[in-house]
């Protein structure tokens, strides 16, 4: 990789320690995806906010670098471990939340936007076509290549927080060609956002860098976040193309049993002792949704919903918190079911989601029993 | 293709997997014992390995998760990929774990219990010992 003098320069650590980091960073992300030099950025999201997953090496990493290290482009972040006005309801310890404090603070003293959503495709404004963004959040950077037209590697935490504190990344692989090595063939028959989901786990583990998928018809933004919450979890793909791609790409069909096989592999249990929404984080479309679903109904069971807290804000305006709450859901700014310490085996034997994402990481992660439904499926059964 | 992306000089044995890694939620941070039931490393532990396999996958956050098992001593000693991912070249930047990529040949003919001096110095970084 080229480096100019002023980069070489911090490289050495004539910069100081902090640049030196983040310069060694983006020289090794650079070796790794064949990029000839660093281009300048608009806007990085940053991975690795929840307590619960960087754990103590995390924020007493990101404690230290806090002193000196400041951002210097518009920053964004993902979600935490809870939502503070509400986390006595649940079983978090001090340490816990005093940990997940701190992570917070030292991104807020490094200059980041307090976010707490892995949805800022939908809540922050979107750049001009083709603007260089740096985003860590696997199904934000899979939207803003496919949906928003922006160009993003999908970054990782440490090459997401370096970009930020640089204000540019290695100019390397989706930044500039755009070969997809597979054009998937949609054949399922009337999809819910729960295909969708299942459509993007089956991409993310056949497609290299890109994918061609044929056969959506129009696409909307929610069959996106549903598709790209998928792909996220299964490989290291990071675009969908909405064409039929060039003859000679090799054509899949993801049919009833392709289908069957990613839901078999992700669905566990025959029913959930709660209920999930969100992950992604719900929007105002989706909470929107939900409650004109409910209709006066009300959760038989506990319902999480998860969604940022823009949203939040937003969707109490309009009265839908109000109803949502009184059909009996828990609402959770600032975190998701990803990845989440607030759902525990001890407590729980399966949940029930329509979020694919989800329910990759309470099986793997949160070590729970998953029970695959659609939205519509969910509000059928487990609501009178 | 041979990419240098963390340099470093180790010795160590070989531990292999023909599964890709998501570091995130497979790998236990406390012991470095693969957790994922489907993984053909399932109860094996990668610390002071020299930890080869074909990529990794899955979140970004999985490179925190390298950074804690370097700090919890739990750690390979290196990591050879036949594909660089993101998730791994900056989590081993990071916590300084050298990391080099190999050809599809070398990447087949290598094998678990191996024992190699990986010298990124070299013109030819592993020696077979």
């Amino acid at each position: 990789m080229e480096l100019t003098r002023e980069e070489e320069s911090a490289l050495k650590g004539e910069q100081g320690e902090i640049m030196q980091m983040a310069y060694r960073i983006l020289v090794a992300t650079g070796e790794a995806t064949d990029a000839e030099k660093l281009i300048p950025i608009e806007w990085a999201h940053l991975s690795g906010v929840n307590y619960n997953t960087i754990g103590d090496a995390g924020e007493e990493f990101l404690s230290s670098i806090s002193k000196n290290a400041r951002v210097k482009v518009k920053t964004t972040l993902n979600p935490m471990g809870f939502d503070i006005d509400n986390v006595s309801n649940y079983k978090l310890d001090e340490n816990f939340i005093s940990k997940q404090l701190s992570i917070r603070n030292s991104y807020e003293t490094m200059g980041v936007i307090p976010s707490f959503s892995c949805i800022p495709y939908e809540i922050f404004d979107i750049p001009q076509n083709g603007t260089q963004v740096a985003f860590a959040e696997s199904n934000a950077a899979i939207h803003a290549n496919s949906y928003d037209n922006l160009k993003t590697n999908k970054e990782s935490a440490f090459s997401a927080l370096a970009s930020a504190i640089i204000g540019k990344s290695p100019y390397s692989s989706l930044r500039k060609e755009d070969t997809p090595n597979v054009t998937i063939q949609m054949k399922v028959k009337n999809p819910n956002e729960l295909t969708y989901g299942m459509l993007g786990f089956y991409a993310g583990k056949v497609g290299d860098t890109s994918v061609n998928i044929s056969g959506l018809g129009e696409m909307d933004q929610r069959q996106c976040k549903a598709m790209c919450g998928g792909m996220g979890t299964s490989g290291t793909c990071a675009k969908f193309n909405f064409v039929e791609g060039d003859p000679n790409t090799e054509k899949i069909d993801f049919d009833e049993k392709e289908m069957q096989n990613v839901h078999d592999e992700l669905n566990t249990a025959e029913k959930g002792d709660l209920i999930t929404l969100g992950s992604p984080q719900l929007g105002l479309d989706e909470i929107s949704d939900l409650t004109a679903k409910l209709k006066g109904r009300s959760f038989e069971k506990r319902c999480m919903v998860f969604l940022p807290r823009t949203v939040k804000e937003q969707a109490q305006k309009i009265g839908y918190i109000t109803e949502l709450e009184r059909a009996g859901c828990e609402i959770l700014s600032d975190c998701c079911t990803c990845l989440t310490p607030l759902i525990c085996k001890d407590d729980v034997d399966a949940v029930t989601t329509n979020s694919i994402k989800g329910a990759f990481y309470l099986k793997n992660s949160n070590g729970v029993g998953v029970n695959l439904k659609s939205l519509k499926e969910i509000v059928e059964d487990e609501t009178r | 293709m041979n990419k240098i992306l963390v340099s470093g000089k180790v010795e160590g044995i070989i531990l292999k997997s023909n599964d890709p890694i998501n570091f995130l939620g497979t790998v236990d941070k406390k012991t470095g014992i693969i957790s994922d039931k489907n993984h053909n490393l399932f109860e094996k532990s990668i610390k002071d390995s020299i930890l080869v396999f074909p990529s990794g996958i899955g979140s970004s956050v999985g490179a925190y998760t390298i950074y804690s098992i370097k700090s919890n001593n739990t750690a390979p000693l290196a990591m050879i990929c036949k594909k660089a991912d993101l998730t791994v070249a900056t989590g081993c930047a990071l916590a300084n774990i050298p990391l080099i990529t190999i050809s599809d040949k070398e990447f087949e003919s290598i094998k678990t219990g191996m024992k190699i001096l990986l010298d990124t110095d070299s013109t030819n970084p592993i020696h077979y010992q």
